[in-house]
């Protein structure tokens, strides 16, 4: 489209002055230029976004590339294929959560984004995601009925204060996987896995190795920072809470001192210093050959169903096993688990939110008779070309029996678990997250006790939980004194 | 103002307007609402809601903002002394009569324009604990006097001196335009100091320093406004040693690398703080601006011969 002014020719500066107001012509001219360019702009944009094929295309932002990006382009295929009436489009932005945020501060969000599991509360607070309740009740479904689809621990990752938020993209379980290898190697079954935390520190010391020489570690067993992600998993494994529903409770609870106890335990036996060298060999790397898990170096870790994946790429061949469980820490409780999801939302001011309704519903169910690769939708489709586990509680029959995944079995008791958990339902949880990791930090470094880290964290935690419930009370969104969360 | 003046006057506003329009919609606004956000409770999100002096008054009893603060004083306080040392060398070096002076010249400058996140992934090797490039040179001299080489960025002690020792990897741009400082300092003022029996270090110390010391100023005070505003190499190194903890925001390892510049993003953009990390940014601003003023005020006087 072009401005009207800019299809008069007449840039004629040296054109006899028409009086005074041939500066205002020239100002006027200049924001013409701006009006047109960003008008042109914003044209070209809604062209591309709108094709005049008849139907509703869809903005999907989503952060991964690479083989979860090919899976997820063959599922939104196959959605566009199932219907006639919407095309979603995928598009990668990273970071997805800051370019979701600034969108929505914008107007202009995307109508689905795939944000972090964690990001949720926090958004949810702060007013940028559209509630999926009405979606589901036009549906003709209710909320429990629609929850009750999912496992129990997604089920609640997808609420946040009594509101269904966000589907889910993709599902993911963590496992303890031990290398069977080093196992054979130090004399031990490599068939079982440790059952107990007794038993998860006995195998650990069993398979720690140092030079004779210079007592430095050449193995190690176990490690709680490897690979470090989740420090406040060790709370919840230990019985404790981070957050109780209505206040923090890091610092507390006794069980949480009590699995950072555990934590100091392994700096002490093996040695700070040490760990500090050993470790810093295969620290950030993760995603490569050289990290510790690959490398040999460690023998047993926490990670996710996802690790096959990274399995097949970096170390191939790895001979290794999946836990069936957590190792038990409290009495009675030995299906303890975590869950971890990547989640799908309507960001708020979303031009099309029903079309990106029916996408999150079409990635949230699955064809529950499916005997074939080709039969598979949704949300099986999906797990079954990342090589993980679905939410849902239904399995279908060629999902069951020929997921690639090879410990899949493994990851589906997971995820039936009534014990397992996921991210605390808090909406400063990006706060409890830094806190909890600088306090795991200064724990295994010695640096403090238990006692000393958590309450220092614990005492900036409760500052900035008080600070966020005012925050929520001057934006009308509680009442004076109320809570922001449900437990 | 006559008729021609004024007409004058619209030409030159119309042919600036673009920019005028730029610089007020994309840095005056902003500058300008940051500073009423500072006075809010304000989540980018949500309309701002006026809350006066509270950002203020929690910035100074936050634990965070003063470590952080502590943290990238220490890092200004090492890196710009020493950046401005062997950038000043090289200079001097490479401003010699030596074989090869162009080639040494683009090879110093070279790292400069690498980009800075390119640079991290290599620094995160070099800096390895155990395979890295440092400590295989370090290791045999420590070894030699009962030591062991640190364990760099998982150590909380090591964490901001391997930043700092990183920090080195981009004074070619410093190095350059010291060259081109010292290449217009008079040649017959070397001549009258080698008269008067000068030797070398006399020479620099009493010709070359002096002639150059508004390239000096210079340098130090951007080194000094970029190191106050360390951010992108600190998040990444943060991010990677940690293994992709906290998402780069916690100064891995033990808040040791919390730099201020990412204590206020973290604060702006994961915790949707936007009022109380404005007041940061404002802070951060009063405390560059100080140090900038002192500066002046402290080099005015040294310089008087060359302005």
């Amino acid at each position: 489209m072009a401005c009207p002014c800019l299809i008069d020719r007449s840039w004629r500066l040296h054109r006899p002055a028409s009086g005074r107001w041939l500066g205002g012509i020239h100002l006027v001219r200049a924001v013409c230029v701006i009006g047109a360019s960003l008008v042109g702009v914003t044209s070209m944009v809604n062209a591309a976004a709108s094709p005049h094929d008849g139907r509703v295309h869809v903005a999907y932002w989503e952060k991964w590339a690479g083989p979860e990006e090919a899976a997820a382009r063959t599922v939104i295929d196959a959605f566009n294929r199932s219907q006639n009436r919407i095309t979603v489009e995928y598009f990668i932005q990273s970071p997805i959560d800051r370019k979701t945020l600034v969108a929505v501060a914008g107007g202009d969000p995307p109508d689905i984004a795939g944000l972090w599991i964690h990001n949720i509360a926090s958004f949810a607070d702060a007013e940028a995601l559209t509630p999926l309740d009405s979606f589901i009740e036009a549906d003709g479904l209710t909320k429990e009925q629609w929850l009750d689809r999912y496992y129990p621990v997604y089920a609640r990752a997808v609420q946040h204060s009594g509101h269904v938020y966000c589907g889910i993209a993709t599902p993911e379980m963590i496992a303890l996987h031990w290398n069977k290898t080093l196992f054979r190697e130090a004399g031990m079954d490599p068939e079982r896995p440790p059952k107990t935390l007794a038993e998860l520190d006995e195998f650990a010391r069993r398979l720690t190795k140092r030079d004779p020489q210079t007592g430095a570690l050449l193995q190690v067993g176990f490690l709680p920072q490897e690979p470090g992600w989740w420090p406040w998993i060790f709370c919840r494994w230990f019985g404790g809470q981070v957050f109780d529903g209505r206040n923090i409770t890091l610092a507390t609870d006794p069980h949480n001192i009590a699995a950072m106890q555990w934590v100091a335990s392994y700096s002490k036996t093996l040695g700070r210093d040490a760990v500090t060298s050993f470790a810093s060999g295969f620290a950030g790397q993760m995603a490569s050959p050289q990290s510790g898990f690959f490398s040999g170096k460690v023998a047993m870790i926490f990670q996710g169903v996802w690790y096959n994946n990274y399995i097949r790429q970096y170390k191939p061949g790895l001979d290794y096993g999946v836990a069936p469980s957590w190792p038990t820490v409290v009495p009675g409780i030995d299906d303890f688990a975590m869950a971890e999801a990547d989640m799908l939302v309507i960001p708020r001011g979303a031009r099309h939110p029903r079309e990106a309704w029916e996408f999150i519903k079409y990635m949230n169910s699955h064809n529950q008779n499916a005997q074939t690769r080709e039969e598979l939708q949704g949300m099986e489709l999906m797990c079954y070309l990342q090589q993980k586990n679905s939410a849902l509680r239904e399995w279908s029959p060629f999902f069951t029996n020929h997921h690639p995944h090879p410990h899949i079995d493994v990851f589906r008791k997971l995820s039936a678990s009534p014990h397992a958990v996921s991210v605390p339902d808090v909406g400063i949880w990006t706060e409890c997250e830094r806190e909890i990791l600088a306090a795991f930090a200064d724990i295994r470094l010695l640096r403090a006790t238990p006692e000393q880290a958590l309450t220092a964290a614990q005492r900036r935690l409760d500052k900035s939980w008080t600070r966020h419930r005012e925050s929520l009370e001057r934006h009308g969104q509680l009442p004076p004194s109320g809570v922001a969360t449900s437990p | 103002m006559t008729a021609r003046e004024r007409r004058q006057v619209f030409a030159g506003i119309g042919f600036t307007s673009l920019w005028i329009v730029g610089l007020g919609a994309f840095t005056a606004y902003p500058v300008l609402a940051s500073l009423y956000y500072s006075f809010c409770d304000y989540s980018i999100l949500k309309e701002p809601v006026w809350c006066g002096l509270e950002n203020y008054q929690q910035l100074f009893t936050d634990d965070l903002f003063w470590l952080s603060l502590r943290n990238t004083l220490f890092y200004a306080g090492l890196s710009v002394p020493l950046g401005t040392f062997v950038s000043l060398g090289l200079a001097l070096l490479l401003n010699s009569d030596v074989r090869g002076k162009p080639f040494f010249r683009v090879i110093f400058y070279l790292p400069s324009i690498v980009p800075v996140v390119a640079s991290s992934m290599l620094w995160l090797w070099i800096l390895n604990g155990q395979v890295g490039l440092l400590n295989w040179i370090l290791a045999p001299i420590l070894e030699a006097f009962g030591g062991t080489p640190p364990a760099w960025l998982v150590d909380p002690t090591w964490a901001k001196p391997a930043l700092i020792i990183m920090s080195l990897w981009g004074t070619g741009n410093a190095m350059v335009i010291y060259l081109a400082g010292l290449q217009n300092v008079p040649k017959e003022l070397y001549e009258a100091a080698e008269i008067d029996g000068a030797t070398g270090l006399r020479r620099f110390w009493h010709v070359t320093l002096p002639m150059i010391a508004p390239v000096v100023y210079f340098n130090v005070i951007m080194a000094l406004i970029g190191s106050l505003q360390v951010f992108t190499q600190a998040f990444i190194m943060s991010a990677a040693a940690g293994g992709g903890t906290g998402t780069g925001t916690d100064g891995f390892p033990a808040r040791s690398t919390l730099f201020y510049t990412m204590h206020l993003f973290a604060t702006a953009f994961y915790d949707l703080r936007m009022g109380y990390a404005s007041a940061m940014a404002y802070v951060l601003f009063v405390l560059i601006a100080a140090l900038t003023w002192f500066a002046t005020r402290v080099s005015r006087e040294r310089m008087s011969h060359v302005q």
